[in-house]
């Protein structure tokens, strides 16, 4: 079995969760120990701290790596990762940038948004994914026997304990040559919207299933008969076609949510879209009965929401 | 600008509901609407405006078969001046590695300064573009969501985490994944349709791109679905049932008990 290494991702010196999971999805088809990487500016601490979680870790550090850009950072992971290494990320917009290349630059396979791995049969790797927004799943194989990349979705394999008291192998100077023929120029923040539904205790949120623009009104009518305590938000689609504001969005591209109540109307529940809403009770409606919200929500109501949602504003509007 | 923009042809999921076939090891396809990859349409519609202010031309390429000849021609309707097809039965079975090996060898071909594709397709990887660069050795940008052209260079605005946005800039030639949103893809009537429903498309294989068949098609994949199933729920939801006033009585129970109303 190829050696294999977990790119830690970090933000503000703290190891992001992702690392323990990508222990533990490692684990999953292998004995051999598994390896952290380390990248950035800085990142002793980071690294003694992702030396609790893998038995080595390797660290890269580097004024031109303080940000994250994706092809210096390749560039970092070519000159010091031996061939045929498998390599784990966490499926995030970083990875999505990095990743794919870097399989190439290896010679290895590449497979993203892994769900989870079932186990290995010599260098052939069994994973599960989903297509079509997550309305059905595959098993899918991966051969691993010239090295791989692997992009493992946040949040679906549960963490590994952090047990080791691992050794930090500095691998600076390997790094080489970190020339760029793309330049970080900076983070841009989003502007303020005119609410905030991140204070909202009920989210009347709408998706693809509002089908028109005039219908956003019906969201709107059951918001104000449930009070001033609610607000309405949605899924991307109602972004991009331009009918909401991006502040009303939720989701992994969006704003991360917890309200008591989170009514989701006509969304079918994709990842993204779900990677926003970090509690309360999910209440969801659609008239789509294999939709994979009824797989998060913990109240589905099989229903066209551009009939029921004004059914509902009208019985709450009478009991008030 | 001369600007490449790869397109896919996949099953309209917002029209279609997913169903297994009988035998379970696929969906059931028969039914199914197809229509060009959502992420697609808005890398078209973004290349189109950077012509339509800088000079040039938008080509239009897909790796299929030939149905995929719709999307090309809806592609060109909307505004693309040209259009591959990529076909040879070697392609078949490609994994994201071998269209981005396809892919590639058409850009070798041509003389761009600007390939784009969609940020995703059907299958979900977002691996062609980045593969597509890296083989290249062209610098590439994901989830690209703003793009203004310099003289020379190019600076891309991506979408990251929290609503923010990473800026970049960028040595042209280069590839970009293009995320939705990024404009309003325009309006695509039969009259467009018709005009362009006589033009030529060339069509390459395996050969006329230089490519060896034994780098790409099922032979060279690495990366193979074995079959399709549905998860198992597990902990679903508790569905109400009964007539709509039954359901909507339950439902205002339910929003009281959580601190809804």
């Amino acid at each position: 079995m190829a050696q294999v290494f977990a790119y830690v991702s970090h933000k503000n010196g703290a190891v992001d969760d992702t690392a323990k999971e990508l222990l533990a999805a490692a684990k999953k088809f292998t004995d051999a120990s598994v390896t952290g990487i380390v990248v950035g500016s800085g990142v002793d601490a980071v690294a003694a701290e992702a030396a609790k979680i893998f038995a080595e870790v390797i660290k890269i550090d580097n004024a031109a790596l303080a940000y994250p850009n994706a092809e210096v950072v390749r560039k970092a992971l070519v000159n010091v990762l031996p061939a045929g290494s498998v390599v784990l990320f966490a499926h995030d917009t970083f990875a999505m940038d990095l990743a794919p290349g870097l399989s190439i630059k290896l010679g290895g396979a590449f497979a993203s948004d892994i769900v989870d791995i079932e186990g290995a049969d010599g260098n052939t790797v069994k994973l599960i994914r989903q297509e079509f927004s997550g309305s059905v799943s595959t098993h899918t194989t991966i051969d691993i026997s010239t090295g791989a990349v692997i992009n493992m979705r946040p949040g679906a394999v549960a963490a590994a304990d952090a047990t080791a008291a691992g050794t930090v192998v500095d691998k600076s100077a390997a790094a080489g040559d970190l020339a760029s023929k793309r330049t970080f120029l900076k983070v841009v923040e989003p502007e303020a919207g005119d609410v905030d539904i991140t204070k909202a205790d009920v989210l009347v949120s709408i998706g693809r299933g509002i089908q028109d623009q005039e219908n956003i009104q019906i969201a709107v009518d059951l918001k104000e008969a449930i009070g001033a305590a609610a607000e309405v938000s949605c899924s991307r689609p109602i972004v991009d076609a331009k009918w909401m504001d991006a502040s009303r969005q939720v989701g992994t591209s969006g704003k991360t949510v917890k309200p008591k109540i989170y009514m989701a109307c006509g969304i079918s529940g994709s990842f993204q879209h779900m990677g926003g809403v970090k509690g309360g009770f999910i209440i969801a409606i659609n008239k789509n009965p294999n939709a994979p919200i009824f797989q998060v929500a913990n109240v589905g109501i099989e229903a066209d929401i551009v009939e029921f949602l004004p059914a509902l504003a009208e019985k709450i509007g009478e009991m008030k | 600008m001369e600007i490449l923009v790869c397109v896919k042809r996949v099953p309209d999921t917002a029209e279609n509901e997913i169903v297994l076939n009988s035998d379970g090891n696929d969906i059931e396809r028969d039914d199914l609407v197809y229509s060009v990859n959502e992420w697609d349409n808005y890398a078209v519609e973004e290349a189109i405006r950077i012509v339509e202010e800088k000079g040039g031309c938008v080509t239009v390429v897909t790796v299929g078969d030939d149905d995929a000849d719709e999307v090309l021609r809806r592609e060109m309707a909307m505004g693309a001046e040209k259009a591959i097809l990529l076909k040879d039965d070697a392609f078949e079975g490609s994994d994201a590695k071998g269209i981005a090996t396809i892919l590639a060898a058409c850009v070798k071909k041509g003389n761009y300064d600007l390939v784009l594709s969609g940020a995703q397709a059907d299958q979900g990887f977002a691996a062609v573009g980045g593969m597509m660069a890296a083989i290249l050795d062209y610098p590439y940008a994901s989830l690209v969501n703003k793009i203004e052209i310099g003289s020379g260079n190019i600076t891309v605005g991506r979408e990251i985490e929290g609503g923010n946005q990473e800026m970049n800039e960028m040595a042209l030639p280069c590839v970009l994944s293009i995320q939705t949103g990024i404009n309003e893809p325009r309006y695509v009537g039969v009259r467009g349709i018709r005009k362009v429903a006589s033009v030529d498309i060339p069509v390459f294989g395996a050969g006329d791109l230089g490519l060896d068949a034994a780098s790409v098609g099922e032979g060279a994949a690495k990366v193979k679905r074995v079959d399709y199933f549905i998860p198992e729920t597990g902990e679903g939801a508790e569905m109400l049932t009964g007539s709509t006033d039954d359901i909507i009585s339950k439902l205002i129970e339910i929003m009281k008990a959580n601190g809804g109303l």
